[in-house]
């Protein structure tokens, strides 16, 4: 293995360059622009070199790094990277340079939004690197900054009341997440995910925890960091946030924030809050499972009334999250229960790893549609307010009908591997949980169907009545690639199982409560 | 020639890349994209009958050939192909009808500026609806028959720009996806409860007999066999792709759809992929008949659910006006037909009149939209009229058709195997019900049949379009004697003298005796119902369009409602629809009231809690403070009233110390 600090440069780079711009006082818009894109594309590049090196049977986290940073707290830097991690440093990589380009005509200030974009990008890097909780909770932290302000100053009208909203509301969840990790430290005196973790599993935690001050501390720890994810992932019903702060964003924004940021919360759920309360998330799972499928079926159902359509991917965007957490509180459910529950968890656990893959392209790929139809007819993005963009632009409508039975589910494509795997172990798990969030499925259908009538179908009419112009070659840069990958991972979805069945096997095997 | 079942995925592959081309051929591009689609369904057809050669070998076997897909866990997902001769007849007789609808359908849609994307959508059908057929996993088969419902969509919807046919398309997409999600959960259970979703794996797949014991031995709710359970899940998913009663509404709509795409999808093929999956899983289905003490056999509920819809679709089609509504109609019913065999147990029947019926109803569709090409786009039967003369191959093959829809006996192929179902319900032991309902359908079809005969055909031109109404060209003419020829031929492949296709199908298959009796029967009910459809329709042909239905005049409440499709869609949008939107509404109340009213709640909270410690702050806290550095500042300011910042001041001052100074020191020294 090489010895360059891979991982250091992953999360550094993106941060380098927002430095560079910085500097850079009299660059010109094409040149920031231009800058950002090379330095938002190193992701990519490193990625490919990482999966290179990465070695999928290994479970253990690779390429780590791990400096002593502050002594007297037991605070590391320490990065480290396994399937997971892998596949969501391979989605920023992806999504990143393509919202880069899709916010490319359209912004005033080049330099200040490159240099924002990139140290949101090198944020969200660095929480999917980090596994200690300190750096982790800095990265998580610090990527609220830039994109308040990337919300704010680009936002739509009502975007300064959007973006206050969405920070207060994380940083109000995150609070207690901080509390929970402060008496965690003081119980064990260690912020490293792996080591508290193994503490978990053979129950070492709990009894520190109870000597440290009475049984219901563990619950309070769990309920607070609980609380801190389910605000950022957002698990319904602390979803509110999120339609007013995805639709208010600037469209490069809005597909960060919904393919890169939204995932943030759930990969929290993934490497913390399960290794680290197995227990207690078995306890609370038949609520949390309730409310999982809250975000299913009335995520669906809320996206079916919106009229604004950056708001009804928003919602769909709750509606596919939910699926996520749906498989994983379906396996802490079935956790500790006799029988063939691994080989069910498993895919339940696979599921959820490609879901948050296939969302991040889908999801991303309906904001950059919706970001053009509003190029396109000077900001507007009614429900109403257009009809036959099909006969105007066809080859619009196409790309855009891939990445919208994408998310639809549609077998052929990514999204339907995914979903079909989620539904395959919360079959095994939970076979009712499943019933109900069939209705989702219908519901999503229903309103991504809508969209498509109105907006697409029918006479021309609207916004569309005028010229309305097919795609352009920028925007091809942004919608290609994505449409590519949904064909690719839709046909060939062991590209990306290959490399976390490993690791999703590891965990299925480990049903067990300490 | 033969082909062995490790290629059998070229079937459906040589249409998937026609399909690739045709999307990406311009739209000039008018040549390359038909002479694909058309050279890739010939091609298919001739691998179908290779692949049908090495079926009929050996009739009883089953050949497969699977493959990992991708590792899941410990385990794999796996897919594959399937070759027998259920497989190879449906794959031959969906490549022939297709390519003759293909052929047509260059002379019907030649005008049509999306031509290239019409023939890329077929394509895409085409391959879809064959990997149905090949299919050797119940996940592979969801995943084409998915692809063969986005298919449907997209040629429902292919004249988008009419709201009407962008309605339908979403009609019928959402109306099967309610099937479909019944179809995944009985997927689901089946994967769940036997950790395969192969239909054959030496022993290990879930239609062989080891899967099946332990399926029908469990129990679930209601004291159900699993199996059962799972079957009528499965069900679901044929009820909504096969029209079935109650999902039966979107396969009228349909029709909006360019004519070929009615005959091709909504007629010959794809809508039987739902009596073909039933044929397929007919283990499963039929497993639980091994326990007879169960409270309800899968196979029941098909065979009921097919008797009323057999039976619905019959009554409703007599008051339809639409040429191409009344052909859906009878669609439904014949594919209810289909579901009655398979109920009362007779899979190889229904495979046998889906065969027969995709070649009549393709015939009867094509040459309809002969009618609709040569009058214009007229397609209500009362403003047709007189069109024997002008449309002579037209009317002929279509005379043909509609004869072997109605079952007339010995020479057409709709007799016999609408025989073979009709014996086969009369055999059922566990009711007669379904059995009198196709009865009854029996003597409906012939009457409505020829009504739309008498009516289109017959009497004077009444329209403009109808008087000017020519002959198509050959390109459609030649299909429609095609399938006319095998409208008449394929019935004899299994008649009861020689049933050379129920054996193929079916190796164990033995006919029962004693049918002459009922074939007596159904051939005076067939009279019955064209000299009764020609009493009403015939002796006294209609003169103006909008002159009053015989029917209508007599009982106009009744001809009303079955005109309105006896108000199902209103039904439903009364309630399913009302639900949904109310749900809806009451989803996006919630959220922006309830949820983010409480969230405001805490943050108007944060904000008052922060407005009373501000003001503590300022009043009682700093107030003590406060006081004392405004006494401080008002000293400071007496005091600072000296520093005025003025040179010549200062200086005054300055020198007049200087002297009072001096005054001092020489008053002092003076003393």
């Amino acid at each position: 293995m090489s010895a360059l600090p891979l991982l250091s440069l992953v999360v550094l780079t993106p941060f380098a360059g927002a430095a560079l711009l910085g500097l850079l006082r009299n660059a010109s818009p094409a040149a920031s622009r231009a800058l950002s894109l090379i330095f938002s594309l190193s992701t990519l590049a490193l990625s490919l070199l990482l999966l290179g090196g990465f070695d999928p049977a290994r479970t253990a986290p690779q390429f780590v790094e791990r400096h002593a940073w502050i002594a007297a707290l037991n605070v590391n830097y320490s990065l480290g990277l396994d399937g997971l991690s892998l596949l969501l440093v391979l989605l920023t990589g992806i999504i990143s340079p393509v919202a880069l380009l899709a916010s490319a005509k359209a912004e005033r200030d080049s330099r200040l939004f490159g240099a924002l974009f990139l140290m949101l990008q090198g944020a969200a890097l660095g929480v999917f690197l980090a596994l200690d909780f300190f750096p982790w909770f800095l990265f998580w932290e610090l990527s609220l900054v830039p994109a308040f302000f990337l919300i704010k100053l680009w936002g739509g009208p009502g975007a300064t009341r959007a973006a206050y909203q969405f920070v207060i509301y994380t940083i109000g969840g995150s609070a207690f997440m901080l509390a929970g990790f402060a008496a965690l430290f003081v119980a064990t005196g260690t912020m490293d995910f792996g080591t508290l973790a193994q503490l978990a599993a053979d129950g070492t935690l709990a009894q520190k925890l109870a000597t440290f001050g009475g049984g219901d501390w563990t619950k309070a720890i769990f309920l607070g960091v609980l609380i801190g994810l389910a605000v950022k992932v957002p698990l319904w019903p602390f979803h509110t946030w999120l339609p007013p702060a995805y639709s208010e964003a600037p469209t490069g924004a809005s597909m960060f924030l919904t393919g890169v940021m939204s995932k943030m919360g759930v990969y929290g759920f993934l490497r913390i809050l399960w290794p680290i309360f197995p227990g207690p998330l078995h306890d609370a799972s038949c609520w949390l499972l309730a409310l999982a499928l809250g975000g299913v079926v009335l995520g669906a159902w809320s996206a079916m009334r919106q009229t604004d359509l950056k708001r009804m991917v928003a919602y769909s965007s709750v509606n596919h999250l939910s699926y996520c957490l749906l498989a994983l509180f379906a396996v802490s459910y079935a956790t500790g229960r006799a029988g063939p529950a691994s080989e069910a968890a498993a895919a339940a656990l696979s599921g959820t790893l490609l879901q948050m893959f296939n969302h991040g392209l889908s999801a991303a790929a309906l904001f950059a549609c919706v970001g053009m139809l509003e190029a396109r007819s000077g900001g507007k993005r009614g429900l109403n307010d257009f009809g036959g963009v099909r006969t105007a632009a066809p080859i619009f409508a196409g790309l855009c009908g891939v990445a919208m039975f994408s998310s639809l589910g549609l077998p052929g494509l990514n999204g339907f591997v995914g979903e079909f795997l989620i539904f395959r172990g919360v079959f095994g798990l939970n076979a009712w949980a499943a019933a109900i969030a069939c209705l989702g499925l219908l519901a999503t259908a229903l309103f991504l169907l809508t969209f498509w009538q109105r907006v697409f179908h029918g006479p021309r009419g609207g916004a569309t009545a005028g010229a309305f112009a097919d795609v352009k070659p920028g925007e091809y840069l942004t919608l290609v690639p994505l449409v590519a990958l949904m064909f690719v991972l839709g046909v060939a979805p062991h590209l990306l199982t290959r490399l976390i069945n490993p690791l999703v096997t590891a965990w299925a095997g480990h049903l067990t409560l300490p | 020639m033969n082909l062995s079942v490790q290629y059998l995925w070229l079937i459906p592959a040589l249409p998937l890349l026609a399909a690739g081309i045709g999307s990406l051929t311009p739209r000039s591009g008018k040549a390359i994209a038909a002479g694909a689609t058309i050279g890739a369904m010939g091609l298919a057809f001739l691998l179908s009958c290779g692949a049908l050669v090495t079926a009929l070998q050996d009739p009883s076997a089953h050949l497969v050939a699977n493959f990992t897909w991708f590792e899941l866990g410990h385990s794999t997902v796996r897919l594959g192909w399937l070759l027998d001769p259920l497989t190879a007849l449906m794959c031959v007789m969906v490549t022939f009808v297709g390519l003759l609808i293909f052929i047509f359908s260059t002379g019907y849609m030649h005008a049509d500026a999306n031509f290239t994307r019409f023939f890329c959508f077929l394509s895409l059908f085409a391959a879809a609806m064959l990997g149905i057929l090949i299919a050797n996993s119940l996940l592979l088969l969801f995943i084409s028959w998915e692809l063969v419902g986005l298919a449907s969509y997209l040629l429902i919807g292919f004249w988008f720009h009419k709201p009407a046919a962008a309605a339908a398309a979403k009609k019928a997409f959402i109306t099967t996806r309610i099937g479909d999600l019944g179809f995944l959960l009985g997927m689901l259970w089946l994967y769940d409860a036997t950790g395969s979703l192969l239909f054959y794996d030496a022993g290990k797949g879930v239609l062989e007999s080891s899967a099946l014991t332990a399926l029908v031995t469990q129990t679930t709710v209601g004291g159900l066999a699993v199996s059962t359970a799972i079957g009528l899940l499965l069900f679901c998913g044929a009820i909504g792709k096969s029209g079935q009663f109650p999902l039966h509404v979107w396969l009228p709509d349909a029709m909006e759809g360019p004519t070929p795409v009615s005959a091709l999808i909504h007629a010959a093929t794809m809508v039987a992929a739902g009596v073909f999956l039933i044929a397929r899983i007919y283990p499963l289905m039929s497993a639980d008949l091994a326990i007879t003490a169960a409270p309800l056999h899968a196979l029941s509920v098909v065979a009921a659910i097919g008797a009323i819809t057999a039976l619905l679709g019959a009554v409703i089609a007599v008051a339809q006006n639409d040429i191409k509504r009344i052909l859906a109609f009878s669609t439904v019913s014949q594919l209810g037909y289909m579901m009655l065999a398979l109920g009362v147990g007779s899979w190889v029947a229904a495979i046998f009149h889906l065969l027969t019926h995709a070649f009549f109803k393709a015939l009867l569709f094509l040459a309809a939209g002969s009618v609709i090409h040569a009058a214009h786009h007229e397609q209500d039967i009362r403003r047709l009229g007189g069109l024997k003369g002008p449309l002579k191959i037209t009317f002929a093959t279509f005379a043909i058709g509609m004869m072997a829809l109605a079952g007339v006996p010995f020479v057409f192929s709709g007799f016999w195997s609408k025989e073979a179902i009709l014996h086969a319900a009369h055999g059922w032991n566990v009711s007669h019900l379904p059995f009198y309902a196709g009865l009854i359908a029996v003597v409906l079809t012939a009457f409505y049949m020829t009504r739309l005969v008498a009516e289109a055909f017959f009497g004077k031109a009444r329209s403009h379009a109808s008087e000017h109404a020519h002959e198509s060209p050959a390109v459609m003419t030649v299909p429609l004697v095609l399938l006319a020829i095998c409208a008449v031929l394929l019935g004899f492949l299994g008649t009861p003298y020689w049933p050379w296709l129920q054996h193929t199908l079916d190796p164990k298959f033995h006919s029962e005796p004693g049918g002459a009796g009922l074939m007596v029967t159904s051939i005076v009910l067939v009279a019955l119902g064209i000299g009764s459809g020609w009493a009403v329709y015939g002796r006294r042909l209609r003169e103006k369009a909008n002159a009053a239905d015989p029917i209508e005049a007599k009982v106009p409440g009744l001809f009303a409602a079955l005109a309105a499709r006896l108000g199902f869609d209103e039904l439903y949008a009364a309630t399913v629809g009302r639900l949904n939107t109310f749900l809806a509404d009451a989803a996006d109340v919630f959220d922006r009231y309830v949820w983010d009213g409480a969230v405001r709640l805490l943050a108007g909270l944060g904000q008052f809690t922060g407005t009373v410690t501000r003001e503590t702050d300022e009043n009682l806290v700093n107030g003590g403070f406060d006081a004392t550095s405004e006494q401080l500042k008002a000293t400071g300011k007496t005091y600072s009233r000296a520093q005025t910042g003025d040179t010549h001041g200062y200086l005054l001052m300055v020198a007049l110390g200087f002297v009072l100074l001096v005054l001092a020191v020489m008053l002092g020294g003076a003393r």
